[in-house]
């Protein structure tokens, strides 16, 4: 490896070489303390007890100290969705009934003194691409709009059996090709911060539910960085797991070679809780266990901030990846970027500058393997079995199929079936498919080599901050390298998390998150989720929602 | 510009024969298969193609590949992949069918094909170039809904049931040929119990494409796909008709009317019909399965089903061989699984028959009665192979005769039941008493005095007569050597000599 000589002796900071060193006054960290009790009133949550910085933490304490009943809780954000989602617009269906319904039986539980999983009586959204056999299931598809899945993707299986509350699902680009839930068919998605920009996609929904308040958690899906990209555009935390952490049995594949099923939560402790009853390997087999089910495994807890030294980054190593400060990312992230690379080496932390030859390659060949695998992923909605169909054909295989397939596809998934059809025909695909998985491996073991030697890699979440609607969706082009940050790790099959690094100020009254990427090792995602808390916990500057002033509509 | 026509031509004939695989679960999912089910009663999330389900390769399917294919006398590869194989088409629900593409699990291998012996018994090498796995499609069917309008019905039973397409080198040269080697085969997977076989029912399709040329020309000729036969027999005569159809054509100057298509075989009118042409290859749009990793088999995997593998046809032929039975025997018995289980359990049953003894009676008078009695095989006869075997040892033990074994075989099929105890019964048991064989032949001599008389003045040929009486007599229970040497002795005025 070649280290930046600037880099070397680590402290201070290896990227000062940009010649910027001063934080632009844009970038200010607000005093705004997290303050999970938002939704309840102070009677509810008593004063004075210690606070974990995560809310699912918080919430599940004060439902089994019996502060606060689940229907208390679930009707206090399904109260929460009445009053501001017809502004935000990130669920497409809210189980209200339903809601309650599980709530309740949580409720009859903690009476019985039932030993309960920490995510019992959680209100949490799911993205609409997971199939939830008593909700309709879209994708952000016309095509699918009355398709109601006739069984339950594993992590809602798994959701369910810890007793979480299933609240609705959320808004998404059709089929997750977008990066701005503009895609969808359904309807526009708005970012908290500012409504007149986009909440990032294509888990756009699932992002703007957490930071709106609207849920303890979701779930999202990441192929390309459909997780991190709308959690930094929304300011929340968002952890793409390793490739095969979590099933993604029951997610309507778009790419299955990279297609992940993430959570996106507050807090890294909220993201990390989620992340544990769904791991694969670990927790799924527990819960498939009824003997284990309601036990309460919180394995995946976090230090708590008085249990750190002063210096918690202390013998860990980072690599920042140079091509990703590099062009085509706004001053505003880069200096963010730094003020979080001074952050981690006043922590202790050892940061160098490392080039990563392959970065460029991996956006190219990312596009031709997504959009190859999504002509035939999308092959099946073929209106012979799934969705509607109205007219009768006199060809089953050229006009109802053709028919279907042209009248309720929108125009960007069409886009990508067509260029996914032409980079696997005969003779191109050796040209396009076969080429891009060649890149893909060198992606990845370039990636792997430096976690060989460092604890995680530290990237900009995004190049830029969330995009004023409307920006992006016309300039397809435009808008595939705004996953330049994040499509290195989906070809990698890497964990990876995002988490809220900066505020910056756009307007007088409008801010705007920055987010900050980790990178980690295969199935690694202890020691990222830990990374990232001592990161978040430590920079208790910045503020966890948008406050009262954001929400000076509310 | 006259060109000489060639005087003989040759057929170059390859087959791709699709096998069912009776796994207890289709190929990727835990449906249960079953021929004829309701429609769509058979399907899961999976095998519908719904949105967001994925496969699991079933280890029974890998199983029964890898046995099939060292049946094949194929290599096995120890990492194959799986390959998406795309067009749309109604019965087949994601859009793409799993396959295996440039990397089969079974390739490189023979199969030496015994002709039938009114056909020379000859025995030929077939060439095979690789076996795959992959799943079956759905079915359509096409039809006037109750409103008159024309309707077509998907029904998805079938799809998902694993199949494992085999594909020979084009190294046959008749419709016999292409027979031979279609029920070789067929025994081979019953044998080693992976597909029933059933050709009527779809569980084993052959798709044979036929081509002619010249003899002693090393080009093929435009090749023709000939399907939809269902049975071997049919497949002789289909195959044997598109040959004569090509060089009749060839004869008269047509030749450019052999076009690459695929041709139906119309059992009524006994020919081949055009079905569709292939106009350029098809684009199938293959690349690697995404949702299945890369197959990898561990020799211990691997050794595991072969050491399991049953006896295959070929070794059971070997075995009955060296019993001494007829090539003719031993293809009959060898024909069906359920034969050979049953002749060696009549074999190996405690009265010791004689081989020979089984397989004349198995192959023999038993057969005709399972053809007349319109049974499938001879293990549902209510006559044991135990007591089979106590039957012919009976006859090889001299205790019925053969024409006594004749007359009591209808009941023993029809009833079952011990063969000792029926000749009790019936009190058959053959006499081999000669004391009181000696009463019978005199009692016969002495009703028949004038042919006695004859006899001694020369006209010897009256012994047969005598014979026949006795054993009439005797109700054709008498030993029928014991009968002709005490007869000799007393037409001859010899003393009875009987040790």
């Amino acid at each position: 490896m070649r280290l930046n000589p600037c880099s070397c002796q680590g402290r201070p900071t290896g990227v000062s070489h940009t010649g910027r060193s001063s934080v632009p006054p844009s970038v200010r960290p607000r005093n705004t303390s997290f303050n999970s009790s938002s939704l309840l009133n102070s009677r509810q949550l008593a004063r004075g007890e210690v606070r974990c910085a995560s809310l699912i933490h918080n919430l599940s304490h004060a439902l089994k100290s019996g502060k606060i009943s689940a229907v208390e809780l679930t009707s206090a954000y399904l109260d929460r969705i009445r009053s501001i989602d017809n502004t935000i617009g990130s669920f497409v269906q809210v189980d209200f009934a339903g809601a309650i319904e599980q709530a309740k039986q949580i409720d009859s539980r903690i009476a019985t003194g039932q030993d309960l999983h920490i995510l019992a009586g959680i209100p949490l959204a799911i993205k609409d691409n997971i199939c939830h056999q008593d909700l309709s299931t879209t994708a952000g598809s016309n095509l699918l709009r009355a398709h109601q899945s006739s069984y339950d993707a594993e992590v809602v299986t798994v959701l369910k059996g810890c007793g979480s509350v299933l609240i609705g699902k959320t808004n998404m680009d059709e089929f997750g090709m977008g990066s701005t839930t503009e895609t969808s068919a359904n309807k526009a998605t708005h970012n908290p911060w500012d409504l007149s920009r986009v909440p990032g996609g294509s888990s756009g929904g699932s992002a703007a539910a957490v930071a709106g308040q609207m849920c303890a958690g979701a779930l999202g899906s990441d192929t390309g960085g459909s997780i991190r990209q709308p959690a930094a555009f929304c300011g929340v935390v968002g952890l793409k797991p390793t490739y095969g952490a979590i099933s993604r049995h029951g997610l309507i594949a778009y790419c299955s070679t990279f297609d992940t099923i993430g959570p996106i939560g507050p807090t890294v402790q909220d993201v990390s809780y989620i992340f544990g009853a769904l791991q694969k390997d670990g927790n799924i087999k527990k819960m498939r266990d009824t003997s284990l089910r309601h036990s309460s495994i919180i394995e995946t807890s976090l230090p708590p901030q008085a249990s750190l030294s002063c210096r918690p980054y202390e013998g860990r190593r980072f690599a920042v990846i140079a091509e990703a400060i590099d062009e085509g990312v706004a001053d505003e992230v880069k200096f963010s970027f730094f003020d979080s690379v001074r952050h981690i080496e006043s922590l202790g932390g050892v940061v160098d500058l490392v080039s990563c030859k392959t970065f460029q390659m991996g956006l190219p060949a990312y596009y031709v393997m997504a959009v190859s695998e999504a002509s035939s992923n999308l092959a099946r909605f073929d209106g012979v079995r799934v969705g509607n169909r109205e007219a009768s054909y006199e060809s089953v295989t050229d006009s109802l199929v053709g028919h279907f397939r042209h009248s309720y596809l929108g125009p960007e998934v069409l886009r990508r079936i067509l260029m996914g059809t032409y980079t696997l025909s005969s003779g191109y695909s050796d040209e396009y498919y076969a080429r891009a998985k060649y890149a893909q491996r060198l992606v990845r073991d370039e990636l792997i080599s430096y976690l060989s030697q460092y604890d995680a890699l530290l990237t900009p979440a995004t190049p830029d901050v969330a995009y004023t609607r409307g920006s992006k969706i016309m300039d397809p082009l435009q808008m595939y390298t705004g996953d330049l940050m994040t499509v290195n790790v989906n070809l990698s099959g890497l964990p990876a998390i995002v988490v809220r690094s900066g505020v910056l100020t756009v307007a007088e009254g409008t801010h705007l998150p920055i987010g900050l990427q980790f990178i980690g090792k295969h199935f690694g995602e202890g020691e990222l989720l830990q990374i990232a808390h001592i990161f978040e916990i430590s920079l208790d500057s910045v503020t966890k929602f948008p406050d009262e002033e954001i929400f000076s509509w509310l | 510009m006259t060109t000489k026509q060639p005087t003989r031509f040759e057929a170059v004939i390859g087959i791709e024969t699709h096998v069912q695989l009776n796994s207890r679960t289709k190929a990727f999912c835990r449906c249960a298969y079953e021929y004829g089910a309701e429609p769509n009663t058979r399907v899961c999330p999976t095998c519908m193609g719904h949105p967001g389900t994925l496969p699991v390769l079933n280890s029974a399917v890998v199983k029964k590949g890898i046995a099939i294919g060292t049946a094949l006398g194929a290599k096995i590869r120890r990492t194959s992949k799986f390959d998406r194989k795309q067009y749309f088409y109604p019965d087949l629900p994601k859009g793409y069918q799993i396959s295996q593409f440039d990397e089969p699990l079974c390739y490189d291998g023979s199969i030496d094909v015994v002709l039938p012996v009114e056909d020379g018994g000859e025995v030929k090498r077939v060439g095979i170039t690789r076996a795959h796995l992959e799943e079956d499609a759905g079915k359509l069917t096409h039809a006037k809904g109750e409103d008159g309008k024309k309707y077509s019905y998907a029904d998805f039973n079938r799809a998902g049931v694993a199949l494992l397409e085999i594909v020979t080198e084009p190294d046959l040269r008749t419709g016999r040929e292409v027979a031979a080697y279609g029920s070789e085969l067929r025994r081979i997977v019953r044998f080693l119990d992976a597909c029933d076989g059933d050709m009527s029912r779809g569980s084993m399709r052959n798709d044979v494409n036929v081509s002619i040329r010249p003899v002693g020309r090393e080009r093929f000729g435009t090749k023709v796909e000939v399907k939809n036969m269902n049975s071997f027999n049919a497949m002789a005569r289909a195959i044997d008709y598109e040959i004569a159809r090509q060089e009749e054509l060839i004869r008269s100057g047509r030749g450019d009317e052999i076009v690459q298509e695929t041709r139906t075989w119309d059992e009524a009118a006994q020919k081949t019909v055009a079905m569709r042409k292939k106009e350029g290859l098809a684009d199938y749009r293959y690349f690697p399965e995404p949702d299945i990793p890369k197959l990898r088999l561990s020799e211990e995997f691997i050794s595991n089903v072969v050491a399991s593998m049953p006896e295959l046809p070929s070794m059971v032929r070997a075995r009955y061989a060296a019993l001494g039975l007829p090539p003719a025997d031993v293809q009959v018995l060898v024909e069906d699984k359920e034969l050979v289980t049953y002749f060696d359990a009549a074999l190996s049953s405690s009265a010791k028959p004689s081989a020979k003894q089984v397989a004349n009676w198995l192959t023999g008078d038993i057969m005709a009665h399972l053809k007349n009695s319109k049974m499938e095989n001879v293990s549902q006869l209510p006559l044991s192979p135990e007591a089979l075997g106590e039957f012919c040892a009976m006859i090889d033990a001299g205790e019925i005769s053969g024409k006594i074994g004749k007359d009591l075989l209808p009941e023993l099929l029809e009833k079952g039941g011990s063969a000792k105890k029926l000749v009790a019964d019936r009190g058959l048991s053959q006499v081999s008493d000669p004391r009181e064989i000696e009463a019978l032949v005199d009692g016969v001599l002495e009703a028949n005095a004038g042919q006695l008389e004859q006899y001694r003045a020369g006209k010897t040929k009256l012994k047969g007569f005598f014979v026949g009486a006795c054993l009439k007599a005797s109700g054709g229970r008498a030993n029928p050597s014991l009968v002709d040497r005490i007869l000799q002795a007393k037409l001859d005025g010899v003393p009875i000599d009987v040790a």
